[in-house]
């Protein structure tokens, strides 16, 4: 993928700058419509969702106290990281971003609320919100674009060190509330600028040393503590029951902005954006995830994360309402709405991380009879300084022009095609 | 302290601590609330027993108050919280009850004319609904040991006296208890209601009345035409050997005041919480914390004309999608420049606004 400013095919050429006025218009129209209708009914849905998360983690907590017996370790566990996950993305997230602070209620307030991860609240709130959804998909504004760790986009120039992003996406899935954390602090970042002195940072630090140490504490001490006998067993239980909801909680992130079909923009040209531009980046720079009700709830609702960031701080139970209209939308200025179900999207986003992990074009120019000579030519290039690389770069990418050219014209897969073939 | 004192003092410190460690990022209570939300150390909250008519548009509302309930005074008012359309509101209303043995509460709404919370108390909630309270408050109390006394009440400012009247006069099987505690007390109330239909308590009063404990003075507009205060002489012709104790609307609270500074007379009043915002265009921002004023515009961000006056503001995407600017209004009234919607606060509510996309409609004051 390319920014999209660079494609040959750009997909928002075709519109003006009336037409995305006016697209953003509609998108306006429709975020009235659901606030006018807020009400009773969605409060009792965030009070219930609470309740429901609540029970579940007093109940598998209280079957894990036995978990020396195998059934009750394997409910316990599977209670355990289901509530972990409804307190992470259906609950927390969305609180969070401020979505139920319209009810006035303290204790479901995106400035009191402290959610089960180890990066603290506050911290979270600033990269996520702030940054994230202000600047989504600019490369070098939004740092979710590859977590400031990995290639993501084609116009980030290759380094051998990428070679290793399938692995380090892998440990990260598995570990991600930390890396989340890691994130918030913009860890990577000062490590390379060497500003671990900041005062800025080591408060922010202290604060997220502290969380972690009550988040383990908790799962790896304390409740293994009062298992008695059953120690071990408990300590294993929120091992993975921690493990699953960081794999479940990566894997539904990486569905919304790194699958194919998903684009990418270029700083200078959000300078001076209207709401409207706004809007189309926020609609071509996310993907859905198709499911059952379940599956929404389930990945908070950010299966519907084109609807999300359209209107981060909408209810997230009114998401599965507004995508329908969204939908029409889309339709009607002729864009793709990038939804496939969890799978094919999966897999899609990892394609792209193993894709991205090589050099531009070294995918498409392999094929399984000159494999080995690819490799030799990997290795090389590997090796080789800069220079090196920027010129095998460039005989790579002319080769892989000339084989996608004798490959007869250039089928464009997902741009006016609804839905992908993945999906089928 | 003595060693075993400490030493349970500590002990318990540390069982909590543990606790805590067991439920964080929770808190224990955030779980017992599940169970038991009106037990001691819980945040004060009620549940509403039974809702009763009193008048076609008036209610009375027992509630059943949490273990830390401090109990109050008769006369005193409280603030109760409830949920209507998902959205916590606030609203004060005097307790019509002086403390009863079974240990409830009750208050009695009046609905009135675009009320959200009074229509809703009287005409749609139910019994068994979790409300939230403050502990009771109000410097208009039943002054002690006894003496001579005029209530003079208009509409729903009967409900403090009533709370008064009946921790004096219970009203038992048999008919009204005089108790000795009572004796004291020589009482006249003058009420003002529109019709006797209307009035609310009527039948309370009349029964007062007739049984001798006090004496009631009913003027209903549409029988005595609207009271005149300088009719109260009158009415009451010992007038100025008590001392009056008035409730009601802002009119004939001011009247009665001028009327009794002229004569030099005691009268202590109430006013109900009438704090009536009306969305304007702009009004003057204060900050508690950083002791700024600025007046702003109606139709500028309270954000960056808070930063332009030099406060430190809490800021993010100033595009209203972060929520990173959010801060508590204490009082005033602001409008959302994205669509219109008027937002207003009075103390203790607590509305959080978003400043980058609220303008002033009114003065605002906020604690930061």
């Amino acid at each position: 993928m390319t920014v999209i400013q660079k494609k040959a095919d750009n997909p928002i050429a075709h519109l003006s700058a009336q037409d995305i006025e006016e697209l953003g218009r509609e998108l306006d129209a429709i975020r009235q419509r659901f606030l006018a209708e807020r009400g009773a009914s969605d409060a009792a849905y965030i009070r219930s969702m609470i309740k429901t998360q609540r029970y579940l983690e007093l109940g598998s907590r209280a079957v894990l106290l036995f978990s020396l017996f195998p059934p009750a370790w394997v409910v316990g566990t599977a209670g355990l990281s289901i509530s972990k996950i409804l307190e992470n993305m259906e609950i927390g997230h969305n609180v969070l971003h401020g979505q139920w602070d319209w009810m006035r209620d303290p204790k479901i307030h995106s400035t009191t609320w402290e959610w089960d991860s180890a990066s603290p609240s506050d911290q979270w709130k600033h990269a996520h919100n702030e940054v994230h959804h202000n600047y989504t998909n600019v490369i070098g504004k939004d740092n979710d674009l590859g977590y400031g760790i990995f290639r993501a986009d084609e116009d980030q120039p290759w380094h051998p060190a990428h070679l290793g992003q399938p692995l380090w996406n892998f440990v990260n899935a598995l570990i991600f509330e930390y890396g989340i954390a890691a994130y918030d602090l913009e860890l990577g970042a000062r490590l390379k600028r060497k500003q671990l002195d900041d005062p800025e940072f080591k408060a922010n630090g202290k604060q997220v040393l502290k969380k972690i140490r009550r988040q383990a504490g908790k799962d790896y001490l304390i409740h293994p503590l009062l298992s008695g006998p059953s120690f071990f067993h408990t300590l294993g239980a929120n091992v993975v029951a921690n493990v699953v909801r960081n794999v479940w909680a990566h894997s539904v992130i990486m569905c919304g902005h790194f699958p194919e079909g998903v684009e990418t923009f270029e700083k200078r040209s959000i300078e001076g954006e209207t709401k409207g531009e706004w809007y189309v980046r926020q609609m071509l720079g996310s993907a859905n995830i198709s499911g059952s009700r379940l599956m929404h709830i389930m990945t908070g609702n950010l299966s519907h994360q084109i609807e999300h960031h359209l209107f981060p701080d909408l209810p997230s139970n009114r998401y599965a309402e507004i995508a329908p209209l969204v939908q029409e939308l889309f339709e009607k200025y002729d864009l793709t709405y990038c939804a496939r179900p969890l799978v094919p999207q999966v897999y899609s986003a990892w394609h792209k991380v193993f894709r991205l992990s090589l050099p531009n074009g070294w995918l498409d120019t392999t094929t399984p009879r000159n494999l080995p000579s690819q490799l030799v030519k990997l290795y090389k290039i590997s090796r080789g300084g800069a220079k090196v690389r920027r010129a095998a770069q460039a005989r790579m990418t002319q080769e892989a022009r000339r084989i996608a050219a004798e490959r007869g014209p250039v089928v464009v897969p997902q741009r006016r095609v609804r839905r992908d073939p993945l999906a089928a | 302290m003595n060693l075993p004192q400490r030493a349970g003092t500590v002990a318990v410190v540390s069982i909590t601590r543990f606790i805590e460690a067991a439920t964080t990022p929770l808190l224990p209570a955030d779980y017992l609330d599940l169970f038991i939300p009106l037990r001691a150390g819980a945040d004060l909250r009620g549940r509403i027993v039974s809702v009763t008519p009193e008048t076609q548009d008036a209610a009375t509302i027992e509630i059943q108050p949490g273990a830390d309930w401090a109990g109050h005074v008769p006369g005193q008012y409280l603030r109760i919280g409830i949920d209507i359309d998902g959205i916590r509101q606030w609203r004060a209303y005097s307790l019509t009850h002086g403390p009863r043995a079974d240990g409830r509460i009750a208050i009695t709404v009046k609905a009135v004319p675009d009320g959200l919370v009074s229509h809703h108390l009287v005409h749609r909630a139910s019994p068994g609904t979790l409300v939230h309270l403050e502990q009771a408050a109000g410097e208009f109390v039943l002054p002690l040991p006894g003496g001579r006394l005029l209530f003079v009440t208009a509409g729903s400012g009967i409900t403090p006296v009533i709370g008064m009247l009946r921790n004096l006069f219970p009203v038992s099987a048999d008919g009204v208890l005089k108790l000795p505690r009572s004796a004291a007390y020589d009482i006249v109330v003058v009420h003002v209601a529109p019709t006797r239909p209307a009035s609310i308590f009527r039948r309370d009063l009349e029964e007062l009345d007739r049984s001798g404990a006090i004496r009631l003075i009913a003027r209903y507009d549409d029988e005595h035409g609207v009271l005149d205060v300088d009719d109260l002489e009158a009415l009451v012709p010992d007038l100025a050997q008590r001392a009056t104790f008035a409730c009601g609307p802002a009119g004939l609270l001011e009247a009665l005041e001028a009327h009794h500074r002229v004569r030099g007379l005691e009268l202590q009043t109430e006013k109900f919480r009438t704090t009536f915002h009306v969305a304007g265009q702009g009004g003057t921002l204060s900050f508690a914390a950083s002791g700024t004023t600025v007046s702003a515009d109606g139709d500028r961000p309270i954000l960056d004309v808070a930063e332009q006056a030099g406060v430190l503001m809490p800021s993010g995407c100033r595009m209203g999608i972060c929520f990173g600017c959010v801060l508590p209004l204490r009082e005033g009234i602001v409008r959302d420049l994205r669509d219109g919607a008027v937002t207003t606060a009075t103390p203790g509510d607590g509305v959080v606004i978003q400043t980058c996309i609220s303008a002033a409609a009114g003065d605002c004051h906020f604690d930061h």
